[in-house]
């Protein structure tokens, strides 16, 4: 089941050129893929339908592929997830969406108590292929429950995996090999960077899902990111540079497991780390990844590994959001400590 | 049955004058009527629907009428005999410190095997954690059981061979997974004839608060699923009583999401096949979800861990005693000379068989390996989780030349 969805979409894009999409038209784009390539995919959620989801993200597909594939569902959570896991069993692939990062909750027990677990108390004889789409993260001034981050709670749950996508290529391709995925995904979509642009060539060979990607090389120090901050850490890089410093920049894509073999060969060279996230630092992955990082890379650090996060407070009420939120000044001031080290 | 029957409050009062009542009031009955639809009267009300009181003797039913003949009846009988001597062998293996915990059914043994009975190999079935009496019906060897009990497992068998989910033990969460599972016979074409699919779901009284009931009654409904929602209220949620989780009988609660309710008789395995058979024909024929209520009694405790003397009074099992499942059958049988004492010595004996292989079965379970922890976490190997398991392996085997029972 694994690589067709992928594939044929591929192939059904053979002399089609590179085109310019934003992230969301790529998500687009690759839920329609995945909807084309097998008969077994569901997209289901609030709004995705006859509206194409607030963020247009699933537009046009009711229409498309009709409303037993493309499901406006009732309005609760812990429905959309638990009604998606018995389909699963059934034999379909549903991709659920969640309307904003704050509204999963109502869904958190049938992800950790089933979705995540299924395959295990069944020894691998439930497959439970859900897709969660989360659009995820602040910066666009909205009220409460619209602008959190709260991957790291799913990258705690044995079972689930969870990954997010920084860019349009990326959203296209990652969206596409969750769905063939026979394992559960959270899949975490950078909201404020939905209308961001980028190249895409609907032929090319993506990387694993499961892969993280170092996206600018650099000498002088590692900056390791995922989702929104990638081009918010790329934007730094450009900075940096032109004062003299290269950075390194890692995507990390996979939050869990997570692939941490491109930030240990880059720390080994670098020997400085600098974690960006716009979630609360304390028990996250960036706090997993400085574990880690001391493990495996202990003679390369020059520096204690250093953060630039979201505090450890409530997502903030949105005028004081540009304070909470890491920009490229935070991120920079955190690479000038490491290295000032 | 037509929708405004089970959608629309009886306006008759008690003198035969048909009122119409303002809306509000309408929906909410007094506390007479609270009172009297939920806590055990012999009969469990007037909505009760039964075909064998408890003293055996067949009555018919205007909607549910049951054509079974003797051969069937003693198959009743020797499934429920055998669950429940399953079920008490279970507590037995639990009190001499085999199993970590049994959970019983016994006094649910008619609702059970009746709901069980009823579906069909290609229907499926998603239980609660009591359900020994339902996996019994789906083929599950009872020894399957008992991994969950001893902690060896999360559930053995393969739900998608049997059509019988692994026992869920958060309460409430399988009714959703039932409700997309029954989606998805719909989405499939699997409905709409004698040869469609059903879904059953089994959970207790106590679910029915839970918000994922609710919801999978919506879905249920605004889908058209086929899906049979089998509440066995047995009176408690370990030590809070019915009353505690709703104002109105819990089979009422179907006419709010547009479907029908039916109150069973918990205790009668005819009156639970008929109505049971019904409602997954409605559901195959798309006409569901229905909600059953099979109005039961839990005749043991919650758990074996559970003390119900600490919340209920000892005259309350006494009287739910004379309405057990097993006896009024036993009698019947007899009565109507459909079964000699052969037939009797027949099922006791291989009652005596059954319960030896089990406990025979439980003893020689062997002890799962340490790999076993970390073994289809995911369909696709997590290479830090792979390292986790390899570096614990080598921990473990630092031990290999030490005495058994380890060094420190």
């Amino acid at each position: 089941m694994a690589a067709p969805a992928v594939e044929r979409s591929a192939g059904a894009s053979d002399g089609a050129a590179t085109q310019t999409v934003t992230l969301a038209k790529g998500l687009n784009m690759g839920l329609r893929a995945a909807l084309d390539a097998d008969p077994k995919v569901l997209v289901m959620g609030e709004d995705v339908g006859r509206l194409g989801g607030v963020f247009r993200v699933t537009d046009g597909l009711q229409k498309d592929f009709g409303q037993h594939r493309v499901l406006d569902t009732p309005l609760a959570e812990s429905g959309i997830i638990g009604t998606a896991i018995g389909l699963a069993i059934r034999g379909f692939r549903p991709v659920c969406e969640i309307q904003f990062d704050g509204f999963i909750f109502p869904g958190f027990d049938q992800i950790v108590s089933q979705l995540a677990k299924l395959h295990y108390r069944s020894q691998g004889k439930v497959k439970v292929p859900v897709v969660v789409r989360v659009p995820f993260g602040g910066g666009i001034g909205a009220v409460e429950h619209h602008s959190e981050s709260p991957e790291s709670l799913f990258a705690h749950v044995a079972g689930l995996k969870v990954v997010a996508c920084s860019n349009a290529v990326d959203a296209y391709w990652m969206l596409q090999q969750a769905i063939a995925s026979d394992d559960p995904v959270l899949f975490f979509e950078p909201k404020r960077r939905y209308y961001e642009k980028a190249e895409l060539d609907p032929a090319a060979e993506p990387p694993p899902l499961q892969s993280s990607r170092v996206v600018r090389p650099g000498s002088h120090a590692t900056v390791v990111t995922y989702g929104p901050l990638v081009r918010t850490c790329l934007d730094a890089a450009d900075a940096a540079a032109e004062e003299g410093t290269e950075l390194e920049v890692v995507d990390l894509r996979t939050l869990s497991p997570l692939d941490l073999g491109p930030v240990f060969e880059s720390v080994r060279r670098t020997g400085r780390l600098v974690l960006a996230s716009e979630a609360p630092a304390e028990s996250s992955i960036t706090a997993e990844i400085t574990a880690r990082v001391q493990q495996e890379c202990f003679y390369s650090l020059e520096a204690p590994v250093l953060r630039a996060t979201g505090f450890d407070t409530p997502y903030p009420p949105s005028r004081l959001e540009k304070h909470y939120l890491p920009d490229l000044d935070r991120v920079l001031d955190a690479v000038d400590r490491s290295l000032a080290y | 049955m037509s929708p405004e029957h089970w959608t629309r409050p009886s306006r008759a009062t008690d003198d035969g004058v048909t009122a119409e009542p303002p809306a509000a009031t309408a929906a909410k009955p007094t506390r007479e009527q609270v009172i009297a639809g939920l806590r055990a009267t012999s009969e469990g009300g007037a909505d009760l629907v039964q075909l064998l009181t408890p003293e055996g003797e067949r009555v018919s039913h205007p909607q549910f009428e049951l054509d079974i003949d003797g051969e069937q009846l003693r198959g009743l009988y020797r499934d429920m005999v055998l669950v429940r001597r399953v079920d008490r062998e279970g507590n037995a293996l639990q009190r001499q410190g085999q199993l970590g915990i049994w959970v019983p059914l016994l006094g649910q043994e008619a609702a059970q095997i009746g709901a069980g009975r009823a579906m069909k190999p290609r229907d499926m079935a998603f239980p609660s954690y009591r359900e020994h009496g339902v996996a019994w019906c789906r083929g599950l060897d009872p020894t399957e059981l008992l991994g969950i009990f001893r902690g060896t497992d999360h559930g053995s068998w393969d739900p998608h061979e049997l059509g019988f989910h692994l026992y869920t033990i958060v309460i409430g969460n399988q009714a959703l997974n039932a409700a997309g599972y029954a989606m998805g016979q719909r989405f499939e074409g699997k409905v709409g004839d004698d040869d469609g699919e059903a879904t059953m779901v089994f959970f207790g009284d106590g679910a029915t608060s839970q918000g994922d009931l609710h919801e999978a009654m919506v879905w249920g409904s605004v889908y058209d699923a086929p899906l049979v929602l089998f509440c066995q209220n047995n009176q408690w949620a370990i030590s809070e009583p019915v009353e505690r989780q709703s104002r109105v009988p819990l089979h009422q609660r179907a006419g709010g999401y547009g479907f029908p309710g039916i109150r069973v008789d918990g205790n009668d395995v005819l009156a639970s096949l008929a109505v049971s058979r019904w409602a997954l024909d409605e559901c195959r024929h798309g006409n569901g979800p229905v909600l059953i209520e099979a109005f039961t009694y839990r005749m043991d405790a919650h758990t074996s861990s559970d003390d119900p003397t600490r919340y209920r009074l000892a005259d309350e099992l006494e009287a739910w005693k004379l309405k057990d499942p097993i006896e009024r059958l036993r009698v019947h049988l007899v009565r109507e000379q459909l079964a000699d004492q052969d037939f009797f010595d027949q099922v006791q004996a291989e009652s005596d068989a059954l319960a030896e292989r089990f406990r025979q079965h439980c003893f020689d379970m062997p002890e799962p390996a340490p790999e076993r922890m970390f073994s289809e976490v995911y369909a696709q190997p997590s290479p830090p989780l792979e390292a986790q398991r390899d570096e614990h392996l080598q921990y473990l085997a630092g031990f290999a030349d030490q005495p058994a029972g380890g060094v420190r």
